[in-house]
């Protein structure tokens, strides 16, 4: 059973609101002082924060620990991929929908399969269903393009915007205002998911199983659709990126993937709401500037997560957080 | 005729080696009730560290031994080939007390965090020390030649590596249900603070366990090395397969380990026989089988 | 008077070990009653079993006339059981009137929803904050679960299943853990909410000046098996129940 060591915080609205406004007008008015390439290094942050976000529902709101959240954002990314190669689509709108369409089937039975079973159980069936897409992403070349993926071209958004011309241009502004669209859309909406009436059952399910069962909550079942939304967002998430990277391979649905979706929820702190956003964020500057130092980042990640575990379980955000509270009580 | 009996046998050298890492995780599980997540990377650790000293010590003795096919030469690499078995055991030795004993405390999340970050550098570990490229003790296994059966061919080495799966079995059940130390360990792992209360050290039990565990996961390398080549990413794949056979026999039993091991090493065989495509689908669904029926395996006590 | 609840050669073993023995158990509507008996008794194993905690090894459990044997914790509850917990059992990060609303949220089944905020949600919390009043904790509504003491956890843990507007209630010793100063008022407390709502209440209790004072009955369970159950007149003269339970006629 899990004791949760820090309660979650409770802001007012006031105050959430008190950074999120300067944060919203960075991010707006980025394509106007920043270049092209700072740009769509972000969009590629909000995507990670979207998924990171998803993934937090599972563990800082449920309790549950996967280790196989790639097998989602892969499933978004293939979805697009698909149908790019077999239906010709260019809207990203349909992108969009089919990546949830796909996901909420994939993420319904892995789910079912999944959320019958403790913790342990639990992690490291999600890792194994991971891994056995990713497989299937190999053995199935001549549909998924084996190694070598599958090509996306630029989409078109919202029926006029397209990406012919420069490409670069067309990512570095109109696209990253789609994927901040977007990511403003399911911030808002996870934010009131995680504040529901079903948000608390979660929360309750993750704090103390056998009483919330005797509150009458059907454990299972919120569990499972816990999953089922974690799923999605961290699906629509690898839809968004697809278009960015021009290119999708089998090495997303990895389980090395999915541990960079763990590290950067921890990094950022899993026991409050805006931790996984911070933590996709400066992660993802991480990995571009730290990957060129060094072709050991699986061994660099690792020793940050135990360091991280051990020292600063809060993260990020939870360590700023109590900095915060002591230099008030002086 | 003979080709079943190939067959079997397969099933039954897959199973041996399976029934050493599955077993370790199981044992370890059993008394400390954690889930090492880079249990499979002692395996590969194991592998990779008696491919090398295998590789070294043959290159070292050069024609002292009559050369690499030479009766010397085979004692010699079977002498060192447990060292993989060893060092995977004072990796484990000197884990425990270090980073995992904080975390037992703790809610379970963190512990499934450190042993995956854990998986993570041990990962990398094994690339930085011996490359991207698979290491071999082929000479051993060549050296063992082959038997024949009916009309087939078989690697003697193989009936080895089921011999030392067998004799592991025997040992272990011996050890647990016959020594001293293994009832202290089975106090040890029914209730912890009892166990304590008697006057049982149960930290110095704990890292005894534990090394034990991943001594068994390191001779599953270390045994298997000659036959398969140790790659980078055989951790994992021995993590998933071993979570299967715990799944089928029950975490924290040894007999379940070793008939877990037993079935998925059959289904295993069977499933590359006859359908080569869909072998690791087969597994999954046993599992899916298993867990709907007995949510705990057939022996478990999850 | 109605049967509520009724059991019927109800049985749990666990290996060898017949925790429950073939027990036929009734509560009738409208009563409280006592249930006592020394550890070991069977006592928590027959609410947990009743409670849908563990699974019957045979007999029958019948709910207002329904079978509920096969039932799901979470269809008992709907169809009217709750419980409080020995070892109290709470949300500790969660303020006592999170708690209680929590249980409101499940029982008006609204913890379906995922697009609306709990916090608007006025009527929960009002009928949340008129709960902790009647159980006399209104002051302590924002204190954490895990910061309060231990009779006001008992209290909680109450307040909680009585959230659930329950027809059966299950109180798992109420008073263990708790002062002797405390006791009376806690009793009292649950026995005016309890009485004024007409909710029926089985109470295991080992206090018996708390057993003779606040039940209408008592059922002595000892080996698993019913020992004894009659008026509190009746317990206090059976010879059985003195010999096993209470001590001889001398020594009292």
């Amino acid at each position: 059973m899990s004791t949760v060591t820090v309660a979650l915080e409770h802001r007012s609205p006031v105050r959430t609101l008190g950074w999120a406004v300067p944060a919203l007008v960075i991010l707006v008015a980025l394509p106007f002082v920043a270049d092209q390439y700072q740009t769509i290094l972000l969009a590629y942050g909000l995507v990670m924060g979207i998924a990171a976000l998803g993934f937090n529902l599972l563990l800082g709101y449920t309790g549950l620990l996967s280790f196989g959240h790639s097998a989602y954002f892969g499933v978004g990314a293939y979805t697009v991929a698909l149908m790019v190669k077999y239906l010709g689509v260019t809207s990203m709108e349909a992108y969009l929908g089919g990546a949830i369409i796909a996901c909420v089937l994939v993420t319904a039975i892995f789910g079912f399969a999944c959320v019958r079973y403790t913790r342990i159980f639990f992690g490291i069936l999600t890792m194994a269903l991971s891994q056995v897409l990713w497989s299937l992403a190999f053995k199935f070349f001549w549909v998924t393009g084996g190694t070598d993926g599958l090509r996306v071209p630029t989409p078109t958004l919202l029926g006029v915007v397209t990406g012919s011309g420069d490409k670069i241009a067309f990512l570095a502004t109109a696209y990253y205002y789609y994927v901040l669209a977007v990511f403003i859309a399911c911030v808002a909406l996870m934010w009131v998911i995680v504040n529901s009436p079903f948000g608390r059952a979660l929360q309750a399910i993750r704090d103390n199983e056998v009483r919330a069962a005797f509150v009458g909550i059907q454990i299972r079942k919120y569990r499972w659709v816990a999953f089922l939304v974690s799923g999605v967002f961290t699906g629509l998430a690898g839809a968004l990126w697809v278009p960015l990277n021009g290119l999708t391979t089998p090495d997303i649905m990895h389980w090395t993937f999915s541990g960079e979706i763990v590290f950067m929820t921890v990094l950022g702190g899993f026991r409050s709401f805006t931790g996984p956003i911070i933590g996709a964020i400066v992660f993802n500057y991480l990995k571009t500037y730290a990957v060129g130092y060094t072709v050991y980042w699986q061994l660099l990640l690792g020793v940050v997560l135990v360091v991280l575990v051990l020292s600063l379980p809060t993260g990020i955000v939870g360590t700023a957080d109590r900095l915060r509270a002591r230099w008030r009580a002086r | 005729m003979d080709i079943v009996f190939i067959h079997l046998l397969n099933a039954l050298l897959y199973a041996s080696v399976l029934f050493l890492i599955a077993g370790g995780l199981s044992l370890i599980y059993g008394v400390m009730r954690i889930v090492n997540l880079a249990h499979g990377n002692l395996y590969a650790f194991g592998a990779y560290v008696s491919a090398w000293a295998v590789g070294r010590a043959l290159a070292m003795t050069g024609g002292e031994t009559g050369g690499p096919s030479g009766m010397g030469s085979t004692v010699l690499m079977l002498a060192i080939l447990p060292a993989g078995a060893v060092a995977a055991a004072a990796v484990g030795a000197v884990l425990e007390p270090t980073l995992l004993r904080p975390f037992y405390r703790r809610a379970e999340e963190y512990q499934l965090l450190v042993t995956f970050g854990l998986l993570m550098i041990l990962d990398d570990v094994i690339r930085f020390i011996w490359g991207p490229y698979p290491l071999t003790a082929s000479a051993l296994f060549e050296n063992f030649g082959s038997l024949t059966i009916g009309d087939a061919i078989y690697p003697t080495y193989n009936f080895l590596v089921i011999g030392v799966g067998a004799l592991a079995a025997v040992f272990l059940w011996a050890f647990i249900y016959r020594t001293r130390f293994g009832v202290v360990l089975r106090a040890t792992s029914q209730d912890m603070r009892m166990a304590a209360a008697l006057g049982v050290n149960v930290n110095r039990v704990y890292v005894q366990a534990f090394t034990l565990g991943c001594l068994m996961a390191g001779l599953g390398g270390a045994i298997i090395v000659p036959s398969q080549s140790a790659v980078l990413g055989m951790g994992v794949d021995a993590l998933i397969l071993s979570f299967i056979v715990v799944v089928v026999g029950g975490l924290g039993s040894l007999e379940g380990a070793l008939l877990g091991a037993l079935i998925v090493g059959l289904v295993r065989e069977a499933g590359i026989a006859f359908f080569p495509e869909i072998e690791l689908a087969v597994l999954y669904l046993i599992a899916a089988l298993v867990l709907l029926v007995r949510p705990a395996g057939l022996f478990g006590r999850a | 008077m109605t049967v509520l609840l009724e059991t019927r050669g109800l049985v749990k073993q666990f290996g060898a070990f017949r925790a429950v023995d073939s027990v036929d158990f009734r509560v009738q509507e409208g009563e409280v009653l006592a249930l006592i008996g020394s550890n070991g008794a069977g006592k928590t194993t027959l609410v947990n079993l009743i409670s849908g905690l563990l699974r019957a090894d045979a007999g029958h459990i019948v709910f207002r006339g329904a079978d509920v044997t096969a039932q799901s914790v979470h269809e008992r509850i709907t169809a009217g059981i709750a419980r409080s917990f020995q070892l109290v059992n709470l949300f500790d990060q969660l303020s006592a009137l999170d708690n209680v609303a929590l249980a409101i949220f499940s029982r008006q089944k609204k913890t379906r929803k995922l697009l609306s905020l709990a916090e608007a949600d006025r009527p929960v919390w009002q009928e949340a904050i008129e709960i902790l009043a009647t159980f006399g904790m209104e002051s302590k509504a924002r204190v954490l679960a895990g910061g309060l003491s231990q009779g006001e956890r008992k209290l909680l843990d109450v307040a909680i299943a009585y959230a659930l507007k329950p027809r059966l209630l299950f109180l798992d010793e109420p008073t263990s853990g708790v002062s002797t100063r405390e006791k009376a008022p806690i009793m009292d407390t649950i026995s005016s909410v309890v009485r004024s709502d007409r909710i029926s209440a089985a109470i295991i209790e080992h206090d018996m000046d708390v057993v003779f004072s606040y039940s209408d009955r008592i059922v002595a369970m000892h080996q698993g098996a019913i020992l004894a159950d009659g008026t509190p007149e009746e317990i206090r003269r059976d010879e059985r129940v003195l010999t096993t339970l209470i001590g001889t006629p001398e020594s009292k």
